[in-house]
């Protein structure tokens, strides 16, 4: 449109020129939305194939004359059995555990060691700062087997508050480094105002660091908590008997029996393990993303 | 006089200074507190793991004896190893450029849309990044199941003979990287996003007045503003794919014959399943060298950007 008005050849018709424009527009709009709607498509398959199988009854899920995408007679049987029977509560409650100590230990370890990074220059603190970074890179499956003899010399083999332990390794990092972010762009000015108002650094925290950077500490705290959530390896190398284990590993091994795969089952206890990161996410988008994209446009 | 005034409420030069380098003191003190926990937990559950995986893996398999490069030089004439490092590489390389394509396109087509329907397309396409990979690769699981297989049943209705998904070993080898890419794309594509947001109006204003096309667009403008995001995306990337575990663990442990095993799972079966955890240990350090390099790459790219920002 302004390239039209622009336009230094007035014998070109303006509508003419105005109308192919609007008509590419549209096309590529519509091009946009095809591209969209496949990958919506690619996307979405897992979780509607989880739910439709979980709302079937075995007898249902073994009849391969049907349409295995949809359920011809829904049943809620798969829920209500995980629930009343069986550990599958126990292993709901266990990584309930797990994921809010870890985020409490994160947070605090986190808050505390952000602060001092982004705010008082100490021997060794730009270190400190790339050692955090590069922490964070490191992955758990590089020592996990290290970790299983040194869980073992702990006595904490098969012991659900060994993950305790060893998460805040695979949250802290990651925490701490957008959290210096966020700290790191709270105006010094504020920190003048209150020391001369006499506030020790620990009151400058609390009083004003942790107020004004909340929406940071909301996207560290949902990390955190989907990490601790989803993680995998941890549990299924130290955990072995089912009244330990958390979600991610109890599904599988209470629910497969030899060769007797409880298809229903295993989609519907799926489904509820997967809630929580989901809900949270629906309601939290903004910080969720905010938490993601911080650490490599903030830090 | 109001000099004055002012100084004679304020302690002695030598005593201010001696206030001042206690307080500094205490400051340091201070510091050091409240970062000592964060220091301890990567000395005690980082550094020292990895330094006692490097011992481990000099160990014998009864860990009684000290058998310095033996498990190494061990791995090296096998052929599994071999097997294991070409599919690591495959499976990484392969399904993170596929990821940074895919979020590419996508960034590209949701940048494009009117901001209201951006955001709910936006919440749909991130939804297989927010369920836990463990759970959702139950879900592909029992889509690629052998006789149950939903995929087979659609395919059977265009009249294509039934895949052996995870039975073979080429479709075994496709269908993790499928489940990797599926799971991996909405992350580069909101990373993408939010660069494709920061990159100024202006820039592609003064390119059209210059009668740039759509792909000169793109290869002037987008590409070197994103340059450093889509390096830091994918070197972070290959580093969580390169070490992946949960898919290939739930979908085949590996098989079929061993073809699909990456180092993580490999290290898993020999390290944790059959108790040889020296030999366990030496293949997974034997990330740690392209690991290393591509952490290296990633903290460049970071401590870039921080500059470019500030």
């Amino acid at each position: 449109m302004s390239s039209t008005a622009a336009s230094p050849t007035p014998f070109v018709p303006a509508e003419i020129k105005h109308g192919s424009l609007k008509n590419e527009r549209r096309w590529a709009m519509i091009g946009a939305y095809i591209a969209l709607a496949v990958f919506v498509l690619f996307f979405m398959i897992p979780p509607f194939h989880m739910l439709m199988t979980s709302l079937k009854s075995s007898a249902e899920i073994a009849d391969l004359s049907g349409n295995p995408w949809i359920v011809r007679s829904p049943t809620l049987s798969n829920y209500w059995e995980l629930l009343t029977q069986g550990n599958y509560m126990i292993h709901f409650r266990n990584s309930v555990i797990v994921t809010v100590c870890t985020v409490l230990i994160s947070m605090i370890i986190s808050t505390m060691a952000a602060f001092a990074l982004a705010r008082m220059k100490f021997w060794g603190s730009a270190t400190l700062a790339t050692g955090v970074f590069l922490t964070y890179l490191v992955p758990e499956t590089l020592l996990f087997i290290p970790m299983f003899q040194i869980v073992g010399s702990l006595g904490l083999y098969n012991n659900l508050w060994a993950m305790v332990l060893i998460f805040p390794t695979l949250t802290v990092p990651f925490c701490t480094w957008i959290m210096i972010g966020y700290f790191a762009s709270i105006p010094k000015e504020l920190d003048e105002a209150a020391l001369i108002d006499g506030a020790s650094h620990i009151q400058m925290l609390l009083k004003i660091f942790i107020p004004v950077a909340l929406p940071g500490i909301l996207a560290a705290m949902i990390f955190a908590f989907t990490v601790s959530w989803a993680a995998f390896i941890y549990p299924i190398a130290f955990l072995v008997s089912s009244d330990q284990m958390v979600l991610t590993v109890g599904i599988v091994s209470d629910l497969i029996r030899a060769d007797t795969f409880q298809w229903g089952k295993i989609m519907a206890g799926a489904l509820m393990a997967a809630l929580p990161p989901l809900l949270v996410y629906a309601f939290l988008m903004d910080y969720y993303i905010a938490g993601l994209t911080a650490g490599a446009t903030k830090g | 006089m109001s000099q004055a005034v002012i100084s004679s409420n304020v302690a002695p030069p030598s005593a201010r200074n001696s206030a001042m380098r206690r307080l500094a003191r205490r400051n340091s003190t201070t510091a050091f507190l409240l970062t000592l926990p964060l220091i301890l937990l990567i000395l005690c559950l980082v550094v020292y793991p990895f330094l006692y995986a490097v011992y481990l893996s000099m160990l014998n398999k009864r860990q009684t004896r000290f058998v310095w490069l033996d498990n190494f030089t061990f791995l090296l004439g096998r052929e599994t190893f071999w097997d294991v490092v070409f599919q690591s590489v495959l499976f990484a390389v392969t399904a993170v450029l596929l990821k940074a394509m895919i979020g590419f396109i996508l960034a590209h087509v949701l940048h494009a849309l009117p901001a209201k329907g951006q955001r709910k397309w936006r919440g749909m396409l991130l939804v297989p990044w927010v369920i836990p990979p463990a759970i959702s690769t139950l879900a592909w699981w029992w889509l690629f199941d052998p006789s149950y297989s939903a995929f087979n049943w659609a395919l059977a209705g265009i009249g294509v003979d039934p895949v052996p998904w995870l039975g073979a070993t080429g479709w075994a080898r496709f269908s993790v990287i499928l489940v990797n890419v599926w799971y991996g794309s909405p992350f580069f594509m909101i990373m993408y996003l939010a660069a494709l947001k920061s990159v100024p109006d202006q820039l592609y204003e003064a390119s059209a007045i210059d009668g740039a096309s759509g792909w000169q667009k793109l290869r002037y403008v987008t590409f070197p503003m994103m340059r450093n995001i889509i390096s830091i995306t994918v070197l972070f990337s290959l580093i969580v794919t390169f070490a992946n575990f949960d898919i290939v663990r739930i979908l085949t442990n590996g098989g079929p014959q061993d073809s699909t095993h990456v180092f993580a799972t490999y290290a898993f079966q020999v390290g944790i399943q059959s108790g040889d955890i020296p030999l366990g240990a030496s293949v997974s350090l034997f990330m740690f060298p392209l690991l290393a390099i591509f952490a290296i790459f990633t903290l460049r790219g970071v401590n870039k950007r921080t500059k470019e920002m500030s």
